[in-house]
């Protein structure tokens, strides 16, 4: 006898799936929310990377971004508002082994998180920062942050705000970052390529992903849909790799500089830790075991 | 399990009580520690800067002490066993992360070396009024492990229990010292390793498939795994289900808060850690910690030469409150004399786990140095009337 469910081909499965935690689905984002699509590029580049998957650790504060570690089915922390990174300083120096992605918002990142960011970049302690930069506080409705352009309309900016916007990418390169880089979620080729050479790459990366939030900030500020706001990227993107990043800040609606800004080499933290130990202590120095659970 | 012999020194040292906290540590395991600069506490992980890089671990001085309490969490999920230390106002900063660290189960050590506060305060000098902060200064509902050593050999035997009892019951243990205590220098005695018991991390033997990060074994603690190895595991802050997935209802709240409370009231028996002396037929009984303790024993001795039956009940565990002991002694005891360096608030616990079977009578100081013994002595003559 032929079983029904034979007859029935199975949907071809989305090459991510097997990378989240698929009995958590449906997500919360919402139709059109940006956090979504940069995840799947993250996805892809973990695939395209071939890391060792089993040693990858994903951590991120609170926010609709900071939901990321929860969707993903890899050793992953949901943490303190603003804390993600200096939760990922303690697991990564732990063990070096261990992969470290720190993923979350712009304004636990920045605002809650801002000291602890530039100290982790200074440090050049050896974790990959994704910024989902959305403009503004999501996950609790919309209020202004340190990224909020300057007459964007939000909860706590009814009249629109007035305070200056950090330009990130700038102030990492001014903090130390070896790699820095903005890209939109419209660019996910770009964006995909930029995660894999974060992986590859040793020491505090950084990556922007400006990302649209139509529910919060699109629609307050009558910027249309998600799909507009891809339009919106498409339209003003530039690309300009190595452009100084004190030339890309952004504005509300105005010219958006992506790229890859900052790619340059600098000794890591538990490198620059072991040097001057050993060459102080000399026999006296003993080296911390790869991990320090042995 | 016998600890690691390469953290400990051996050996009869003249050492402060800072110091030997930071011995205690390193005999216990703890390999990580992060901090922010703090007086009167500074001296435990200055040590254990210099120390560690001869041990084989990491130290790291962080940008502030929210960042130093979530940073040793992170280390604890790569698998090390880690701490950081403090006074007053670095402690109201890690508030935070006691309750991410009870929430998450994240077994680690906080060591609060007292100061006078509140706010700034009084820097260099000593107090005891963070004891109910110790207790109840995250948000939300929950219990905690808290101990209180009175010398320096205390504070390298109790730092290596905190350890231990951070790792069996998956929970943050606060070492509350004090400026006194963590200055006073003094005979400590270190054990070779092999007398030192260390409680190992609860690693599972599950494998992933099966293993779920807060399935609670019959004790209520759930078992643990690390970064690293292959579980694909999530935790979160967010109120969770037992596979550590978050789940936003009153039904998962009250099933995981209850365990969590649980897990260490049911233990409080066995967490009742006390000096006592001459309580037998004592008309008065003496209830102090820490530094405090030391004065109340010259207080004592005074009111025993005068003739008054007085008994001394030093307290270890302040944290689950020994009420059982309390309870048991305030049924044979007319008072409670219960000296301490802030305006009230042990004494409180005190008074409520006596019920009225016998009186309560504070010695309230507000911190900055000790009682003067004729203090506490004034004070055991006015109960024994
Ligand atoms: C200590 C603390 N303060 C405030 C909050 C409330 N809160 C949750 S998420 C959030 C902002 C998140 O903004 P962002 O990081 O930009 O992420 P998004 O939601 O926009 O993705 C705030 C303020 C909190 N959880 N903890
Ligand atoms: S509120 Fe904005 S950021 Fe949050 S899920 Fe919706 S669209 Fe995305």
């Amino acid at each position: 006898m032929i079983e029904t469910e034979d007859l029935v081909e199975a949907p071809p499965q989305n090459p991510v799936e097997p990378y989240l935690r698929t009995d958590r689905l449906p997500h919360i984002w919402c139709p059109g929310c940006g956090i979504g699509t940069s995840l799947n590029c993250f996805v892809r580049a973990l695939i395209e990377s071939k890391e060792d998957l089993d040693r990858l650790a994903v951590v991120s504060g609170i926010g609709c971004s900071g939901r990321v570690a929860g969707y993903v089915a890899f050793d992953s922390f949901h943490t303190t508002h603003g804390r993600a990174v200096p939760f990922a300083t303690g697991l990564k120096l732990a063990n070096p082994a261990l992969k470290v992605v720190v993923y979350s918002g712009d304004g636990d990142l920045f605002a809650i998180g801002g000291n602890h960011i530039i100290h982790a970049a200074r440090r050049n302690v050896d974790i990959k920062v994704i910024c989902v930069n959305n403009f503004l506080y999501a996950m609790t409705g919309g209020q202004s942050g340190p990224t909020t352009p300057p007459s964007s309309i939000t909860t706590t900016s009814p009249y629109g705000g007035f305070e200056p916007a950090f330009n990130l990418p700038h102030l990492m390169d001014a903090a130390g970052a070896v790699y820095v880089a903005r890209w939109t979620t419209f660019h996910v080729r770009q964006l995909t390529r930029a995660m894999i050479e974060i992986l590859h790459k040793p020491g505090f990366c950084f990556i922007e992903v400006l990302s649209p939030c139509p529910t919060l900030y699109e629609r307050r500020n009558k910027l249309g849909d998600g799909l507009d706001t891809m339009k919106y990227y498409k339209e003003k993107s530039k690309i300009r790799h190595g452009a100084p990043t004190s030339e890309v800040a952004l504005d509300k609606r105005g010219e958006i500089i992506v790229g890859k800004f900052v790619d340059r080499n600098r000794p890591e933290y538990l490198e620059l830790m072991r040097a001057q130990h050993r060459a102080q202590l000399g026999d006296r120095f003993v080296e911390a075991p790869a991990c320090l659970c042995d | 399990m016998r600890a690691d012999p390469r953290g400990v020194l051996t050996g009869v040292h003249f050492m402060d009580g800072d110091h030997a906290c930071c011995e205690g540590a390193l005999a216990a395991g703890a390999r990580f520690a992060a901090g922010y600069p703090i007086t009167p506490s500074t001296e435990v992980v200055e040590r254990f800067a210099a120390r560690i890089p001869t041990i084989g671990g990491v130290f790291i001085q962080m940008e502030d002490e929210l960042a130093a309490s979530i940073a040793i969490l992170g280390a604890v999920w790569a698998g090390a066993k880690a701490f950081t230390v403090t006074s007053g106002p670095g402690f109201s900063l890690m508030m935070e992360h006691v309750g991410l660290a009870v929430m998450t189960e994240t077994p680690c050590v906080i060591v609060n070396v007292q100061r006078g506060g509140p706010s700034t305060g009084l820097p260099t000098l000593p107090a005891q009024g963070d004891m109910m902060q110790a207790r109840w200064g995250s948000h939300g509902d929950y219990e905690i492990i808290a101990l209180s050593p009175n010398s320096p050999q205390e504070c390298f035997d109790l730092t290596v229990r905190a350890f231990n009892l951070a790792e069996k019951y998956r929970t943050p243990v606060m070492f509350m010292m004090d400026e006194v205590v963590g200055h006073m220098t003094e005979k400590v005695v270190i054990p070779p390793a092999e007398e030192i018991e260390v409680y190992p991390r609860r690693y599972t033997r599950k494998s992933p498939g099966e293993y779920k990060p807060f399935e609670p074994c019959e004790d209520l603690v759930p078992e643990m795994v690390r970064a690293g190895t292959g579980y694909r595991f999530h935790i979160t802050g967010v109120t969770h289900d037992e596979r550590g997935y978050p789940l936003i209802n009153p039904e998962a709240q009250d099933k995981l808060v209850r365990r969590l409370k649980e897990k260490i009231r049911r233990a409080a028996g066995e967490l009742a850690f006390y000096e006592e002396e001459g309580t037998d037929a004592a008309d008065v009984i003496v209830v102090s910690y820490g530094i405090t303790s030391r004065v109340a024993q010259r207080a004592i001795d005074l009111a025993r030469a005068k003739g008054i039956r007085v008994g001394k009940l030093r307290l270890i565990t302040i944290w689950p409150f020994p009420d059982e002991k309390i309870r048991e002694l305030a049924r044979r005891t007319g008072a409670f004399v219960v000296p301490e360096l802030n305006l009230g608030q042990i004494v409180r616990e005190v008074e409520r786990a006596a019920a009225g079977a016998a009186r309560t009578y504070a010695v309230p100081h507000a911190g900055g140095t000790v009682h003067r013994p004729e203090q506490i002595l004034s004070v055991i003559e006015e109960a024994a009337r």
